[in-house]
């Protein structure tokens, strides 16, 4: 990484930095500009709305706002099913990278090559055999219904990435700390957790990204607002009368489900950090 | 401190595999002792044993006379330096060697804990250091770290796996001293492993020679050097290793592939009725025939060498010279080789001669060799048969006054200062 890079390739660097920050940035904050918009000038053409106003967040949040009943069950649903999904998944898939990683046992190799087919199988061609059987024995429309399907979308890539973080961590420290005195879960506890705590941090974001971005499933077996998570909720907002596109209060929506996920980054940014296990063995 | 007592331990893995195979070895108080081998021969597993990583699958270990086999790491007191360290990466080196203290709950106050990391530090010279975190330091901080930990709690002993093989050549030998000096500063019971045998002659008070999981012989260095048990022993211990030749008796000479001799008295009687033997001499006991003093030169036989290669070292000169190998023998001692790690390369003798010699590649020269200092190695058994015992009890007699005695020393000057 040391390596120093030539004038003209740094010049290029900035530049593709440049684009891809704008092209992927540019849409948030213009969905942020809309979102201040109020109903009339909703078509007004600037980016910057013509007046700051608070309507579609009312329209949403508000007690008496039009789509607040929608909005706030879909993120009540949201929230819910994407931690649970999300606590589901990396315990499990903590237990058995651990196992993974520190075992020798057949199909080692069949459990990881299992998840791997799991997580490249379409969405979409399972949807719709999964809609008839959860109507048949009744997860249609509940929370198991969605906490179910997200783990098949969270476990394979929690297992990968905690198999390979524990394959990192030097184990010989369990036994170190076991002939400086301590029990096995003394040892496990103040020797391994503080190693594998970061790793388990970031596999618990990722997988909680993957609940909380899903469309496919939240818009295909939900119907009522019991389960429907805010992606698919999106979609039956109404205008205020007839005559009115409800732009802005999906955009002000658009704004309030992405806040959870910069706290969460921001939250935990200093978890995230490689290279811990830097300097317990050998250089 | 401690005594620790080894009776017939077997370590058997689980798939049938013996790494361990019945293995006695008492260990005095105080004492330093090393179990060295090449690689596979069980000495890792035997102190992976002591320590209680390693379940024993029969035999018993005692410490100071009780028996511990069934206890846990942490109720043996022991402390252990692990070959790459294993130091804790998320804590500081000052909580590092803490961390031992502060398992123990309760013990020790805020003020004794801080107390005795300092004096650990100080005593390795890591007082600046207490502070930063174990991935900002080099290998030798990081080896000092780990030694911290097991010295900082006054543990019953001290165990070392390879504690240097990490390190770099310069540095393994400072870090030897090192922990030479300590050891017997504190005077703590000390096993250590390694496959170096210059770490396991320099160190130990005794060394013992494991082999395939079987002990081989517990002696001192000395003892190890001059009176071998087989073999093994004796191609293990010094460098360049002792050289294997084929020898063949008839009616009291014995012929060696540079030539035929009389051989001494000690020597006819142990050889009996064997016509082929193993012969076996180490390298300083060859010298170039113009530089051999006078006055010794008599006691030994010259004889013409064609050497192939030399290697001129400042202090000495190595010499190697190539011979031919009887069919009859080499199986044996390729086997021997390889388990010494060796590979098994082109059969030819090396010769430490004095740096003053003017002998060079290729050159054919006269050599002097004393053929008292032979040794002589049934080629069946691999048996050493001109080992001495009387003389080598005399040797562990004098080794065992000499370690009490710098045991004494070390007392006395600690109670000094």
């Amino acid at each position: 990484m040391g390596s120093v890079l030539s004038t003209r390739a740094r010049v290029w660097w900035a530049v593709i930095t440049v684009v891809v920050l704008v092209g992927s940035l540019f849409p948030v904050l213009s969905i942020f500009m809309t979102s201040f918009k109020s109903s009339a000038e909703i078509n007004s053409g600037t980016f910057l709305p013509p007046s700051w106003s608070s309507e579609n967040y009312e329209q949403i949040l508000s007690p008496s706002g039009s789509a607040q009943e929608l909005f706030l069950s879909a993120l009540r649903n949201s929230i819910g099913i994407s931690l649970i999904a999300t606590f589901i998944a990396v315990v499990l898939a903590t237990l058995c990278a651990y196992a993974i990683a520190r075992l020798a046992f057949p199909g080692k190799r069949l459990i990881l090559t299992t998840a791997l087919g799991v997580s490249i199988f379409p969405v979409v061609s399972i949807v719709t055999p999964l809609f008839n059987l959860w109507r048949n024995i009744g997860l249609y429309d509940t929370w198991l219904g969605l906490i179910i399907p997200y783990l098949s979308l969270t476990l394979p890539i929690s297992i990968w990435t905690l198999a390979a973080f524990f394959r990192q961590i030097p184990w010989e420290l369990e036994q170190a700390a076991q002939v400086d005195g301590a029990t096995p879960w003394q040892a496990f506890r103040k020797a391994i957790v503080p190693l594998a705590a970061p790793g388990v941090f970031t596999t618990a974001l990722i997988a909680f990204f993957i609940a909380w971005n899903d469309f496919v499933y939240g818009i295909s077996l939900t119907s009522t607002s019991a389960a429907r998570p805010v992606p698919a909720a999106l979609a039956f907002f109404t205008g205020a009368s007839y005559f009115e596109q409800p732009t802005g209060a999906i955009s002000a929506a658009a704004v309030v489900v992405t806040i959870p996920v910069v706290v969460l980054v921001v939250l935990f940014q200093r978890q995230i950090v490689s290279g811990l296990t830097q300097g317990a063995v050998k250089g | 401190m401690a005594s620790i007592t080894l009776k017939d331990i077997v370590k058997r893995y689980g798939d049938g595999f013996l790494a361990v195979d019945d293995v006695s070895l008492e260990i005095a108080d105080g004492e330093f002792v090393i179990l060295v081998g090449p690689s596979g021969s069980g000495k890792s597993t035997v102190l992976r044993m002591i320590v209680g990583l390693e379940d024993i699958t029969a035999g018993e270990l005692e410490i100071d006379g009780r028996r511990v086999n069934e206890k846990a790491p942490r109720d043996r007191d022991l402390a252990m330096v692990f070959q790459n360290y294993a130091l804790y990466p998320h804590l500081t080196v000052a909580e590092n060697i803490a961390f031992p203290l502060r398992l123990a709950k309760g013990k020790h106050s805020e003020q004794e804990i801080r107390a005795k990391v300092e004096h650990a530090a100080d005593l390795l010279d890591l007082r600046e250091h207490l502070d930063r975190k174990p991935a900002n330091l080099s290998g030798g901080q990081r080896q000092r770290v780990a030694m911290g930990r097991a010295i900082v709690r006054d543990a019953k002993a001290f165990l070392f796996d390879e504690p240097l093989s990490n390190l770099d050549a310069k540095l393994r030998g400072q870090m030897r001293t090192e922990i030479a000096r300590l050891q017997r500063r504190l005077g703590t019971t000390t096993v250590y492993v390694t496959h170096d045998q210059t770490e396991a002659m320099t160190l130990g008070d005794r060394v013992a020679v494991l082999r395939k999981g079987v002990l081989q012989q517990v002696a001192s260095p000395r003892g190890l050097y001059e009176q071998p048990v087989n073999l093994f022993v004796a191609g293990f211990i010094g460098t360049p290793p002792m050289n294997f030749l084929p020898g063949r008796v008839s009616g009291g000479r014995i012929a060696l592939p540079f030539g035929e001799f009389d051989l001494p008295d000690r020597v006819r009687d142990v050889v009996g009725e064997r016509d082929l033997v193993i012969v076996g001499l180490r390298p300083e006991h060859f010298e170039d025939a113009r530089l051999v003093d006078p006055s010794k030169k008599d006691r030994g036989h010259t004889f013409e060498a064609q050497v192939d290669v030399t290697e001129w070292l400042g202090a000495d000169l190595y010499a190697y010279v190539p011979f031919e190998m009887p069919d009859s023998v080499k199986g044996m001692l390729d086997e021997l080789d390889r388990e010494l790690d060796g590979e098994g390369m082109r059969t030819q003798f090396v010769v430490a001669l004095d740096s003053a010699s003017r002998v060079r590649d290729g050159e054919t020269t006269e050599l002097w060799f004393d053929p008292t200092k032979m040794m002589i190695f049934d080629p069946e058994s691999s048996e050493n048969l001109t080992r001495d015992p009387e003389e080598a009890e005399r040797v562990e007699r004098e080794n065992e006054e000499d370690r009490r005695a710098s045991l004494e020393r070390a007392k006395k000057q600690e109670a000094r200062v």
